[in-house]
């Protein structure tokens, strides 16, 4: 995975409450058995005229320039709440995505963002909204600092914004590991763990049930 | 554990060719990483084929005090036996088969108590819908729920599935029931349940697994059951949802601008105008399937409002059991007899109209009314407008061509 530190980049205000997965991308945009390909689908039933076409809709605002160029996008609450498909976060790092700001996220999404180098920053909504109108006052001067080594989001008028996230969710988008490579250095504890909980519950593991 | 349920046809004589782009591929590419990567699977034309979190209380693989994950959001589901069960994205699922474990963060806990009697066709779906539409899609936002209370501790286990599917809907990581005595018999005997030489310990460790009586949870919120209507969706969200002796409210009346949008937006893209009457409300399909209502207790529920009566003319009518078993089971009622007697199409096991992925789909516009999950836009086919509600409701409705009160329906 790529690893983020510093993004200053435009944003693009997406300001609706529980935008869902479905919304982000549509079942029917998700048939490769690939992850990639899929940007095209990103928010499909919003982004194009009619279901299955691809004849841009100008009202919707990643059509519009300069948030063709958007890196970071904004949101209200429970951004991303729905089905698990990690399509949606695929779908917006490869359109270009690399944070997303929002009062609050879906808690799969939130998990799948952070496994794909996509920064998911929980601000107060005033701090959103405020944010937006920054931004959409001269959306290609005005542009967002997300700072994750400080954990912070620079405003265009100068304000430094804190905000959290996991120490293990951090490092794994600064450094941009591999999350299976750091929890397999752990195999020993794990294989020790299931060993003693094979001897209690036995029932949870079909080798000592049998069953084919 | 692997089972083909989102992207087959539901069609009698079903092949690996479905009406979804890619399907095929999509299928014969599951089948053969399955049996490759030494992994059971309930394939198309195995009996025990189904939707995944019908499919695993059913064949024991979900028990209670058993962590269990799967790529898919209504996990949840199975907190309904006593599970510690949720859904996670891809590269989670290729972690936890690499390594046998995920990383997660304690949730912070919430508690719900459903207290007091349900009234005559209320149900678990009712319950969910009241609680959503009365504290919001966020309202459990990143907690773990446990569901308690007596409406809770009378709920049988199918009940209480229905109720822990819904939880992410919710906006919770997952939701959970404190196993019991009705758990314990509806696990007894499964196919990957524990064996009768393991049966005594296994019980033994479940009893231990409940809320210690003094323990603090983060939040706490109680429902009266004794009030609740039958429930059914007016918007898009599940939140936009009450009774159905309602009236789809006037955003203007919103004050939250957040909350007021989304509710204009809903009304827009439902075709709705504020203050019209739900009961009434013409529809021109129906749907009773997913893996929130399609197991035998809520089949049962459906024939029994359905028989002897017949769905209104032009409402088109589908039945999809959860699961193979439950279809065979239905069939050996003659539950099968009652829907098609009835008008409706009686179907293979699977995901189905539940969602739409370019395959199956209801028309442009069309008013559904269904037992599933979720009411998003063009989630059931493009624009189609979904109104959730129990399958009772959903029965009701279909006979009368429009949103009814099952109450009001006399049994027969
Ligand atoms: S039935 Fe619907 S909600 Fe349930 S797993 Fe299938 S598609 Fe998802």
């Amino acid at each position: 995975m790529e690893k983020f530190t510093t993004l200053t980049a435009i944003a693009a205000p997406l300001l609706r409450i529980n935008i869902d997965t479905d919304a982000i991308i549509p079942s029917r945009e998700m048939k490769r058995v690939s992850k990639e390909g899929l940007s095209e689908g990103l928010f499909a039933g919003w982004r194009y005229q009619s279901p299955g076409s691809r004849e841009e809709n100008p009202d919707f605002i990643l059509n519009q320039q300069p948030f063709r160029r958007a890196r970071i996008l904004l949101s209200g609450v429970n951004f991303g709440c729905g089905s698990s498909r990690e399509h949606a976060v695929w779908a917006l790092h490869e359109w270009g995505m690399r944070a997303i700001i929002a009062p609050s996220f879906g808690s799969i999404f939130q998990g799948n963002c952070v496994r794909n180098g996509i920064v998911p920053v929980a601000l107060a909504n005033e701090l959103v909204e405020s944010l937006a109108r920054q931004v959409t006052a001269d959306p290609a001067k005005n542009l967002l600092t997300v700072d994750l080594a400080a954990c912070t989001v620079v405003a265009p008028d100068g304000q430094r914004h804190p905000f959290t996230l996991p120490d293990a969710d951090r490092e794994m988008l600064l450094e941009g590991l591999d999350s299976i490579a750091v929890t397999l250095k752990r195999d020993a504890e794990i294989l020790a763990f299931r060993e003693r909980d094979r001897g209690r519950r036995p029932w949870i593991y079909l080798e000592a049930k049998g069953a084919g | 554990f692997c089972t083909m349920d989102h992207i087959v046809d539901t069609t009698p004589g079903r092949t690996d060719d479905t009406r979804m782009p890619g399907g095929r591929e999509f299928i014969t590419s599951t089948r053969a990483s399955a049996l490759a990567a030494g992994i059971h699977l309930f394939d198309l034309g195995d009996d025990r084929q189904g939707i995944v979190h019908v499919v695993s209380p059913e064949q024991g693989i979900a028990l209670p005090g058993v962590t269990l994950v799967c790529p898919d959001s209504h996990t949840c589901t199975l907190g309904g036996l006593g599970a510690l069960a949720w859904g996670i994205g891809s590269t989670e699922g290729e972690h936890a088969l690499a390594t046998k474990t995920l990383a997660v963060r304690k949730p912070r806990s919430m508690r719900i108590l459903f207290e007091g009697q349900l009234a005559p066709r209320i149900y678990a779906k009712d319950l969910i819908l009241h609680l959503i539409s009365r504290f919001g899609a966020s309202g459990g936002a990143g907690h773990a729920i446990e569901f308690a209370g007596s409406a809770i501790r009378a709920l049988p286990v199918e009940g209480r599935l229905t109720l822990c599917n819904m939880a992410v809907e919710f906006g919770a990581w997952t939701g959970i029931i404190a196993p019991d005595e009705s758990t314990f018999e509806y696990v007894r005997g499964r196919p990957f349940a524990p064996t009768p030489e393991q049966w005594d310990r296994a019980v033994a460790y479940w009893r231990t697994l409940p809320s210690d009586p003094d323990v603090r949870f983060d939040a706490e919120l109680e429902v009266d059951c004794s009030q609740v209507a039958p429930q059914v969706t007016w918007g898009t969200s599940p939140q936009h949802g009450g009774g159905i002796d309602g009236r789809v409210p006037d955003p203007a009346t919103e004050t939250d601008p957040n909350r007021r949008q989304s509710a204009e937006r809903a009304l827009q893209y439902m075709g709705l105008e504020p203050g019209v009457r739900l009961e009434g409300l013409p529809i021109g399909a129906a749907f009773i399937g997913s893996c929130t209502n399609s197991r035998l207790s809520d089949l049962r529920e459906a024939a029994g409002v359905l028989r002897g009566r017949h769905v209104a003319s032009g409402v088109k009518a589908i039945c999809v059991p959860g699961s193979s078993q439950v279809k065979k089971a239905a069939e050996a009622e003659g539950l099968d007899k009652v829907f098609r007697d009835a008008g409706f199409e009686w179907r293979e096991s699977g995901c189905s109209m539940c969602f739409y992925a370019g395959g199956e789909s209801f028309g442009l516009e069309e008013r559904v009314v269904t037992s599933t999950n979720r009411n998003f836009e063009n989630r059931q086919g493009p624009r189609t407008r979904s109104h959730l509600a129990s399958p009772a409701t959903v029965a009701a409705s279909a006979i009368a061509g429009s949103l009814s009160d099952v109450r009001k329906l006399p049994s027969t």
